[in-house]
């Protein structure tokens, strides 16, 4: 090892600064054709290396990231630097409001010769798409549900939430829009819109015997199914897989017949893109079977949106069976609320945890 | 109390020693001061008033929607009259855990004090304050495990008794108090300790000498003498208790509704800072509240 002088420090600080310098002015660079900017969180599918490799040495295409570490800020450098970015990562919710805001620009999908295979229900989710066209191409998916202890009676429906045979034995997620959700499936409503918001919590209420804990990460909901303390649950398909496979914990994921609670993150092209056709070639990349396979084996991932890529996975992954495409005809995607709704969606939950604790 | 330490500096000032006929006293008090209240205004001053601020706000001040200045977060005990029960319950939870903590914490103490033999003394001291130096999530969690059904207690006692059912409590609030006082216990034997360690043994040998039972020496002695460090570590207990949000969540379960898990939730999970800031100042209020009620109490105790 050389020695740690100031010279040796010096250097290693200049090299440390140029690297940087170089680095930072990449994303700019990027207009060149050839090379398209994707907007993402790091570590979320796009950046995988062996995969940005692959998709260069076939199309040519150069592939470069910028990262966002909240939806909000991922909207804030859409909105003030047009013409740097190509290719985003948002979800349904954020993709209507970036819609909205004229952000983005109409999804080409005779470009994306995967587009046909894509599930239709989350094509034609409202939030992706306005006046008839579509505004993002569907990534990957997942939803919240119901998760029970292998060999109990399989539910079909929330209301066994209710079911005094599951008395002390049932564990709440603690998130005010999942649990305005599940009230309002309850209660025969629309998850993002329920009218009579009296029944949401009346339904919420009525399974106070049964509540046992509310848990908020995933590592807790791990630790207290282990120790037996709950048998069922509302609980993130994802997180059901990761339990099963890595804690082999005996769970079982269940979609009721109201359907589950559900999210998508879709592949939208800025308004300004400056190399929208590259970033069409890498959408469709990103949803084809080839990538998704080795993806969701090799590194873990969230559901396809594409069906053929799903199929794609071996029988026996669990994914695969947690994430069933008949599921995706009854779910409901949770969309962009409006602030004073969502202020109402958190006053329910926090009287009915209040009624909880009494 | 600075303000009072700041003119009984100044009223010595002038007869003080001034040989060198140099600057007039205030500045040097001034100076002398400047980094305390420096300090002060940046680390709490400021960010409190920015709450306050915000604590008028319709909506938190970040992203496009409109900023109107409003007094409606400040009648959330109205429109949502579960808060009150929800205020009343951390109340109670800050109640059972300062005397809780107040009991054991006093007798710690004195068996701290009362240990001359050898190093005994460091050694309990240090015994007391490793588990302190742990994070307190992780004091938390391995309570989970204690009280948890079929947990080490449950083991413990079936040990004993194989027969008898579960005496788990996780998710009550015992197990939330159970939490608290372990967590928040040392601030107490300490504020105790150094009451305690002051007082004179020939105070207690002449008590002693002149037939007064334990219990006559503890109470009528012990008690009052040491009443500055039972007041003072009470109230660094009872104010974050009543705050508290990370145990009863743990701990807790269904139960653990209170106003710090509201007060969080509003800043985290609703992103309605107004409400989350405007919680805070009326249970700091009620808090102020408390204490003024209590001030002639406090003041005697304090001045013993």
């Amino acid at each position: 090892m050389t020695e740690l002088t100031r010279r040796n420090t010096m250097k290693l600080m200049s090299a440390a600064l140029v690297a940087g310098v170089s680095f930072s002015s990449l994303p700019r660079k990027a207009f060149s054709a050839g090379t398209i900017t994707v907007l993402n969180w790091q570590g979320y599918g796009t950046d995988e290396a062996w995969s940005v490799k692959a998709f260069t040495e076939k199309t040519g295409i150069a592939v470069v990231h910028d990262y966002y570490s909240s939806e909000s800020e991922m909207l804030t450098k859409l909105r003030t630097n047009p013409g740097a970015y190509d290719l985003v990562v948002l979800n349904a919710a954020r993709c209507a409001q970036a819609v909205a805001e004229d952000l983005l620009q109409p999804i080409d999908f005779s470009k994306v010769p995967n587009a046909p295979t894509v599930d239709e229900n989350l094509r034609n989710n409202p939030n992706f798409s306005k006046d008839g066209k579509g505004f993002a191409v569907p990534w990957v998916w997942g939803m919240t549900s119901l998760a029970i202890r292998e060999g109990m009676t399989v539910p079909d429906s929330y209301a066994v939430l209710a079911d005094p045979a599951y008395k002390g034995r049932v564990a709440m997620d603690d998130d005010a829009i999942i649990n305005v959700g599940v009230g309002a499936l309850m209660s025969g409503q629309d998850i993002n819109d329920p009218k009579d918001l009296a029944a949401v919590t009346a339904a919420l209420k009525s399974i106070k015997p049964n509540v046992k804990l509310l848990w908020s990460t995933e590592d807790q909901w791990n630790k207290s199914f282990a120790a037996k303390e709950f048998d069922l649950s509302l609980f993130w398909s994802g997180g059901s897989v990761r339990s099963k496979r890595n804690s082999k914990l005996p769970v079982q994921f269940v979609v009721p017949k109201e359907g589950g609670i559900g999210w998508v993150d879709g592949l939208g092209i800025p308004a300004s893109a400056p190399n929208a056709e590259g970033a069409l070639a890498f959408a469709n990349w990103m949803i084809d079977p080839a990538f998704y396979v080795e993806w969701a084996t090799k590194v873990g991932a969230p559901a396809s949106s594409n069906s053929a890529a799903l199929a794609a996975l071996p029988v026996d992954d669990l994914s695969r069976q947690v994430h069933k495409p008949e599921y995706l005809k009854t779910m409901g995607i949770v969309s962009a609320i409006p602030d004073d709704r969502r202020e109402a969606f958190n006053n329910v939950w926090q009287e009915v945890k209040a009624f909880y604790a009494q | 109390m600075h303000s009072n330490q700041a003119t009984s500096a100044s009223e010595r000032g002038p007869s003080g020693p001034r040989s060198r006929g140099a600057l007039p006293s205030w500045v040097s008090a001034a100076a002398l001061l400047l980094p305390t209240y420096g300090w002060l205004t940046l680390a709490v001053f400021l960010p409190l008033l920015t709450m306050l601020v915000f604590s008028f706000m319709s909506a938190t001040p970040m992203g496009k929607a409109p900023i109107v200045f409003t007094l409606k977060q400040y009648r959330a005990f109205i429109d949502q009259p579960y808060l009150v029960g929800i205020g009343v319950t951390s109340l109670l939870i800050g109640f059972w855990t300062t005397l809780f903590c107040a009991i054991l914490g006093f007798l710690a103490a004195v068996a701290l004090v009362r240990s001359t033999f050898g190093k005994t003394r460091e050694m309990l001291l240090i015994l007391i304050l490793l588990p302190f130096w742990t994070n307190g999530l992780v004091r938390v969690f391995s309570w989970t495990m204690v009280l948890r059904e079929n947990g080490f207690l449950d083991n413990l006692l079936h040990m004993i008794a194989p027969d008898v059912g579960s005496i788990g409590f996780l998710y009550t609030r015992y197990a939330i108090v159970v939490g608290l006082v372990h967590g928040y216990l040392p601030y107490m034997i300490l504020t105790c300790y150094i009451a305690l360690v002051a007082i004179d043994d020939a105070i207690m040998e002449a008590a002693a000498s002149l037939g007064a039972r334990w219990w006559t020496i503890l109470f009528k002695i012990l008690v009052p003498l040491a009443a500055p460090g039972l007041i003072s570590g009470s109230v660094l207990i009872f104010i974050p208790v009543i705050g508290s949000f990370m145990e009863p969540r743990i701990l807790g379960g269904r139960v653990g509704v209170t106003m710090g898990t509201v007060i969080e939730d509003q800043f985290t999970q609703a992103f309605n800072w107004p409400l989350g800031a405007s919680l805070s100042f009326t249970l700091l209020a009620v808090v102020l509240a408390i204490f003024a009620t209590f001030s002639g109490v406090l003041r005697r105790g304090t001045t013993a």
